[in-house]
C-alpha cells in the first residue's frame, strides 16, 4: 500500500512539475530560447507570494491576482529588453543572456531576504486531506495543483491553435521571416509568448511555496525539474510535458520511498534513462529545432 | 583545361609581428612567474593557485563553447571527479599525489567518453541543463559513497610529509604548469587540422560537415580535453584547500565562474579567458566585500558584455582581433606585396 501511496503522490506532484514545464517548453517552441532562469523567476513568484501573505495577511491562493500579472510584466519587459536583442546578437548570446539573468536574480534574493528556507503558509487548505481507504491519503492542495495543471497545459493548447495570436506563435516558430512577411510583429509576439510563459512560471512559483520550503538558490533544482519533464515527455508537445512531469513526479516519489535521499537521484536517472534509450522522449513530435 | 596561369610563389605565413612580440613578454612573465616560491609569501602563492585554477576553468570553457559551441553549466562534474580522484588516490590507495594528479586527469577523460554520447544527444540550451544534469547525478553519487566520505567529504593528507613550506611550493609549480598545458593544448589543437575545423564548424556546421570536417567526433575530442582540463583543475583546487566536499566540488557556482571569465575575457580567443581570469580574480577581491551583490554586477557585467562587445575585453584590447598573440591562423604573404592579403580565423562573433 506503501507504494501505491507513493505512486499516487508522485502522479499529483506531477502536476506542478508540469506547470512548471509549461513555460519553458513554451519559450523554446516558440523562439528556440531555453530559458535558463525559468527556475529562479518561479521562485521570484514563490517570494513574492510569501511576501503578500506574510505582511498583508492575503490569502495564499488570492496572491496570485497579484502575482501573475506582475510575473507578466517581467516576462513582457525581458523579452523587449535582453532577449529580443540577444536573439539578433545570434550565436551563443540566447543563452548567456539567460544564465545571466539567473545568477543576478539568484543572487538578487539572496541579498533581500538572505539564504534563510521559507514557505508560503495557505492555511487549512495546505494541509487538509481526502481518506481514500485505511491507509490511502491525497492532500487536498497537491490534488488542486494537478487540477490547475491540467487545465493550464489544456488552456495553452487551445489558445496556441485556436486564438489568433496563438496562431502567429506557431508561425513565428515555424517560420520566423516568413511570419514577418504576414505581417506579424516577431518582437511583439515573442514578448507576449514570454509574459505568458513567465505568468504561468507565477502559478507554478506560488504553488511550489506552498508545497515546500524554498530559498533563493531553490531555482536550480526547479529549472532541472522543469527541464527533464520538457525532455521525458518531448520536445514540442504539451500534453507530453504533462506525461513527463507525472513520470518525473513518481520517479521521485518511489525513490524516495525506498531511501529518502534517493528521490532526486531517482528523477535524474529515470531523466538519463530516457535519454539514452529514448531520446525524443516518450509523446514525440517531430521538432525542427 | 589550360594548364594554371604561372603565379608569384605564395608563401604561407603563421606567426604576426604582435605574436613575437607576445612571445617576448609572455616568456620572461612565466620565469619571473616560477620563481614565485623563492620571492612571494606563501599566502599569495595560495591565492595565485586560485587565478591560475581560473585561468586553466576559462580555457577549457571557452574550448568547449568559445570554439567547440557548446555552453555547459556541467564541467563541475569533471573538477569534482579530479578533486576526488586525487584525495582517494593519493590518501586511500597511498600511490604518490604528484602522479595521482595525472592519473584522476585520465580516469575523468574516461569517464568523459561515455558521458559525451548521452549529452551530445541534446544541442543549445539543452545541452547546458543536460549537462547540469549530469553533474547533479555525479554529486549525489558521490555523496552516497562511503568511501569518499559521503556528504562530509574527504582532507588531503598524503601532502602532509611535506613541509608547508614545500607542500604549497610543490602546488604552486604544479598549477603554474598546468595554466602552461591548459593553454598550450588550447593553442596547438586550434593551429592543428581540428582547429581549423572548428571555424568552419562555426561559420556553417552543414557545409563544414559536407566539405568532410567530422563535426561531432570533433566536438567529442574537444569534450573529452575540456573534461581533463577540469579534473586538473579541480586536483589543483583539492591540493590548494586540502579538504573537499560534494557541495564545494561540485558547485554549478564553478560553471557561473567560468561563464563570466570567458564572456568577460573575450569567447573564442586563446587570450580572453586569461584576462578574463584576471579581470574576474580582481573583480571577486574588489567586492568581496559586498556579498552576494558581487555575484549580482558580475551578472549584470556579462549580459551587458554579451549583448554590446560580444568580442569581449580582449575584443576591444586587441583592437577587433588585430593583434594576436597566439598565432592560430594562416596569412598569404605574396613577396610582391609586402601586406598579408587573407585574415583567417576572427574570434567568434
Amino acid at each position: 500500500m506503501d507504494w501505491l501511496n507513493a505512486v499516487l503522490q508522485g502522479l499529483l506532484l506531477g502536476g506542478l512539475y508540469a506547470l512548471l514545464a509549461a513555460g519553458l517548453s513554451l519559450m523554446f517552441g516558440v523562439m528556440r530560447i531555453v530559458n535558463l532562469a525559468h527556475g529562479v523567476l518561479a521562485v521570484v513568484a514563490a517570494y513574492m507570494g510569501y511576501f503578500l501573505v506574510h505582511n498583508f495577511h492575503m490569502n495564499a491562493f488570492l496572491t496570485l491576482i497579484v502575482v501573475v500579472p506582475v510575473m507578466a510584466g517581467i516576462g513582457w519587459i525581458l523579452q523587449m529588453g535582453l532577449f529580443n536583442p540577444s536573439l539578433k546578437a545570434g550565436g551563443l548570446a540566447p543563452i548567456l543572456v539567460a544564465f545571466g539573468i539567473a545568477v543576478v536574480l539568484t543572487n538578487l534574493l539572496q541579498a533581500l531576504f538572505t539564504a534563510d528556507t521559507r514557505s508560503i503558509d495557505a492555511g487549512m487548505i495546505g494541509v487538509q486531506s481526502i481518506q481514500l481507504n485505511d491507509t490511502i491519503y491525497i492532500g487536498v492542495f497537491p490534488l488542486i495543483t494537478f487540477v490547475v495543471g491540467v487545465l493550464v497545459i489544456a488552456g495553452l493548447q487551445v489558445y496556441l491553435n485556436r486564438t489568433r495570436d496563438g496562431r502567429a506563435m506557431r508561425a513565428a516558430s515555424d517560420d520566423k521571416d516568413a511570419a514577418q512577411l504576414m505581417g506579424i510583429n516577431n518582437r511583439r509576439i515573442y514578448a507576449k509568448a514570454t509574459a505568458l510563459a513567465i505568468g504561468i512560471g507565477g502559478i507554478a512559483g506560488v504553488f511550489l511555496g506552498i508545497r515546500t520550503q524554498f530559498s533563493p538558490t531553490y531555482g536550480d533544482a526547479t529549472l532541472i525539474f522543469a527541464f527533464e519533464a520538457v525532455i521525458i515527455g518531448g520536445l514540442g508537445s504539451l500534453w507530453g510535458t504533462l506525461i513527463g512531469g507525472i513520470v518525473l513526479g513518481v520517479a521521485q516519489t518511489v525513490g524516495a520511498q525506498i531511501n529518502p535521499s534517493y528521490g532526486v537521484l531517482f528523477g535524474n536517472l529515470v531523466f538519463l534513462a530516457i535519454l539514452a534509450f529514448r531520446p525524443t522522449g516518450l509523446l514525440q513530435k517531430a521538432v525542427n529545432s | 583545361m589550360s594548364a594554371p596561369a604561372a603565379v608569384a610563389p605564395v608563401k604561407v605565413r603563421r606567426a604576426t609581428k604582435s605574436s613575437w612580440i607576445g612571445l617576448a613578454v609572455i616568456v620572461p612573465v612565466l620565469i619571473v612567474l616560477a620563481l614565485g616560491p623563492y620571492i612571494i609569501s606563501r599566502g599569495l602563492q595560495q591565492n595565485l593557485v586560485i587565478l591560475f585554477s581560473l585561468i586553466v576553468l576559462g580555457t577549457m570553457w571557452n574550448l568547449l563553447a568559445g570554439y567547440g559551441g557548446m555552453v555547459s553549466i556541467g564541467q563541475q562534474a569533471y573538477i569534482g571527479i579530479g578533486a576526488y580522484g586525487l584525495v582517494y588516490i593519493a590518501d586511500s590507495l597511498g600511490i604518490d599525489p604528484f602522479l595521482a594528479v595525472p592519473v584522476s586527469v585520465i580516469i575523468a577523460g574516461l569517464l568523459s567518453l561515455p558521458i559525451s554520447f548521452l549529452a551530445f544527444r541534446l544541442s543549445g540550451g539543452y545541452f547546458a541543463i543536460g549537462t547540469w544534469v549530469i553533474a547533479e547525478v555525479v554529486r549525489l553519487i558521490t555523496m552516497q559513497i562511503d568511501a569518499v566520505g559521503g556528504g562530509a567529504g574527504l582532507t588531503l593528507t598524503a601532502l602532509n610529509v611535506l613541509s608547508p613550506g614545500r607542500r604549497i611550493a610543490y602546488v604552486y609549480w604544479l598549477s603554474l604548469a598546468a595554466v602552461v598545458i591548459a593553454v598550450l593544448v588550447t593553442y596547438l589543437i586550434m593551429r592543428s587540422r581540428l582547429g581549423l575545423g572548428f571555424t568552419a564548424i562555426r561559420d556553417d556546421a552543414t557545409a563544414a560537415g559536407s566539405l568532410g570536417v567530422r563535426v561531432t567526433s570533433s566536438k567529442r575530442i574537444v569534450y573529452l580535453v575540456s573534461s581533463m582540463g577540469c579534473a586538473l583543475a579541480g586536483s589543483m583546487i583539492a591540493a590548494n584547500t586540502l579538504h573537499i566536499t560534494p557541495e564545494s566540488v561540485y558547485s554549478v557556482q564553478y560553471s557561473a565562474f567560468m561563464i563570466f571569465i570567458v564572456v568577460i575575457g573575450g569567447m573564442g580567443t586563446i587570450e580572453g579567458p586569461i584576462i578574463g581570469a584576471v579581470v574576474f580574480y580582481a573583480l571577486q577581491q574588489w567586492l568581496s566585500d559586498y556579498g552576494v551583490w558581487y555575484l549580482v554586477i558580475l551578472g549584470v557585467l556579462a549580459i551587458v558584455v554579451v549583448l554590446l562587445a560580444p568580442r569581449g575585453l580582449w575584443g576591444i584590447l586587441s583592437f577587433n582581433g588585430r593583434i594576436k598573440l597566439f598565432p592560430v591562423g594562416y596569412r598569404l604573404v605574396n613577396p610582391l606585396e609586402k601586406f598579408s592579403v587573407i585574415k583567417s580565423k576572427e574570434p567568434a562573433a
